[in-house]
């Protein structure tokens, strides 16, 4: 990800703040269709697919790890087709139940958000990601949170993955450990997590931190900036409003008449 | 005469917890003296290390950093003055990039941000790294992790670099490239180490710490070749030393 931050494109030049805006108008936008749409949102497939074309993004990488977030989804979509049996449409001689039009529609609705979001990180680096929010007003706290939770993941996790092999290797001839064992595991790693954290504090505070992480991004939104969030923005709002993919269908399908 | 650079007068510090991790200590360290503390794992160093720079205020005793005590208006203009570099580098660097770790202490002195970046780049340069400055700091090597560290403290133009075992976890190589950096700095230095061979390259007084107390002071082939005194502190006689003393 950090490497795909740094690659240059016209999509990585664009602002980060032109970016954030445009990606937080397209959520809004996809989660105010109607709970049965599915054929309406595939217009909006436009954005992150334009965000991976033009920022040249490795579309398998990304797509791998919506992949790794899918059963979220699937477990939040997974019931409708049980509770909500109304049939709303054929497909040849079988009746699909609403239920499944919902489930369709949160697995869409969730490849969508979430491969925007992948890709808005991926073509702003994290770091200008946090300045532009900043910029745009989140507050300081949040900011810092956000960096560092994305600083020390790998860090916490490489410590939690040491300690599980070392688990591992002392409880031989055991497939699995006991489920005991994880408890501790987790709780050790809490507590130094906790123990690092105040490290971190320290090292923070002999720098002179006061509450206020200062980045160092000085970015002036050109109208490039600017043409990107409101192009982005109609194009949502039409999408919206307007049905396209049935239009399109119908104009298909109108025929040579 | 000038004050000394630090002045530590019977300090003691207990823990919450109730451990007495230092009972009375005093020392003076002069400007541009280079001062290891060596003692065995729990003998307090690190304790005293956090009252250098104010993080730990001592529960009796007076700590005074060129001449100042430490009070709210002038805590941070010590803590400027007194560069701290951490064991670990994952808890030193910990902005998404190195550059921005490098800037972060000027701007939060208020130093305006071309400054902030001219100071950066020229701490980055003092260290070797300018070439890492946009990478993440996860990504970097443990030498090069350390020398960013060191270079996120210079920033600051500290007088004193404080560092807890600087050469933790570095390969041989990684050593020698710290050690050659270190011995070119004109700062008053203070080392807390295990490395006692490194102690003996770049400093020439030592403190030996066991106990919560000082229980020497002098100059570092002397007690370092005290082969009774380093064993019954939990330390021993450097290879290094014994070469050059036959005796």
């Amino acid at each position: 990800m950090d490497d795909l931050g740094r690659m240059d494109s016209p999509i990585h030049r664009i602002d980060a703040r032109a970016k954030i805006i445009a990606t937080a108008a397209f959520v809004l936008a996809v989660m105010s269709f109607p709970r049965y749409e599915v054929s309406a949102l595939m217009p909006l497939f436009a954005y992150p697919f334009a965000l991976i074309a033009v920022g040249n993004l490795p579309a398998g990488y990304l797509l791998k790890k919506v992949a790794v977030a899918a059963p979220f989804a699937l477990f939040v979509g997974i019931f409708n087709p049980l509770l909500d049996r109304q049939p709303m449409g054929m497909i040849g001689p079988v009746a699909i139940s609403g239920g499944w039009f919902s489930f369709a529609s949160i697995m869409v609705r969730f490849t969508l958000t979430v491969s925007a979001a992948l890709a808005l990180v991926a073509c702003t680096g994290i770091h200008r990601l946090c300045a532009g929010l900043k910029m745009l007003g989140l507050p300081s706290p949040f900011v810092v949170q956000l960096l560092f939770l994305y600083r020390y993941f790998f860090v916490i996790g490489d410590e939690g993955l040491r300690m599980l092999r070392a688990a591992e290797m002392r409880s031989t001839g055991a497939r699995t450990l006991a489920f005991q064992t994880y408890g501790t595991l987790i709780g050790h790693l809490l507590v130094r997590s906790m123990d690092r954290a105040q490290r971190i504090y320290r090292s923070m505070v002999s720098r002179g931190f006061d509450g206020e992480v200062r980045l160092l991004r000085r970015e002036a939104p050109g109208w490039r900036d600017v043409a990107f969030a409101c192009g982005w923005i109609a194009f949502f709002a039409f999408a919206r409003s307007w049905d396209l993919a049935e239009f399109v269908g119908r104009w298909l399908s109108r025929g040579p008449s | 005469m000038s004050d000394p650079m630090i002045d530590i007068t019977d300090v003691c510090f207990t823990y919450p917890d109730g451990t007495e991790a230092l009972r009375g200590v005093s020392f003076r360290i002069g400007h541009g003296e280079s001062v290891a503390i060596v003692g065995a794992n729990g003998a307090g160093k690190s304790t005293l290390l956090q009252h250098l720079n104010g993080y730990l205020a001592p529960t009796r005793g007076d700590v005074r950093i060129g001449g100042q005590a430490f009070t709210r208006e002038r805590i941070a203009e010590i803590r400027r003055s007194v560069g701290v570099v951490f064991q670990d580098p994952d808890d030193q660097l910990f902005m998404p990039t190195v550059f921005d770790d490098v800037a972060f202490g000027p701007l939060n002195l208020g130093v305006p941000p071309e400054e902030a970046e001219r100071r950066a780049v020229a701490s980055l340069d003092r260290v070797g790294m300018a070439h890492l400055r946009e990478r993440p700091p996860h990504k970097l090597s443990a030498g090069e992790k350390r020398a960013v560290a060191i270079a996120t403290v210079l920033a600051l133009s500290p007088d004193v670099l404080v560092m807890d075992e600087p050469s933790s976890n570095l390969d041989p190589r990684g050593r020698r490239r710290l050690i050659e950096l270190l011995a070119t700095f004109e700062h008053t230095k203070i080392i807390a180490s295990h490395d006692l061979e490194l102690v003996v390259e770049l400093c020439p007084r030592v403190i030996v710490l066991d106990g919560g107390l000082i229980v020497a002071d002098g100059p570092t082939e002397r007690l370092l070749s005290d082969e009774p005194l380093m064993l019954a502190h939990g330390l021993e006689r450097p290879h290094i030393l014994r070469h050059r003393h036959p005796h």
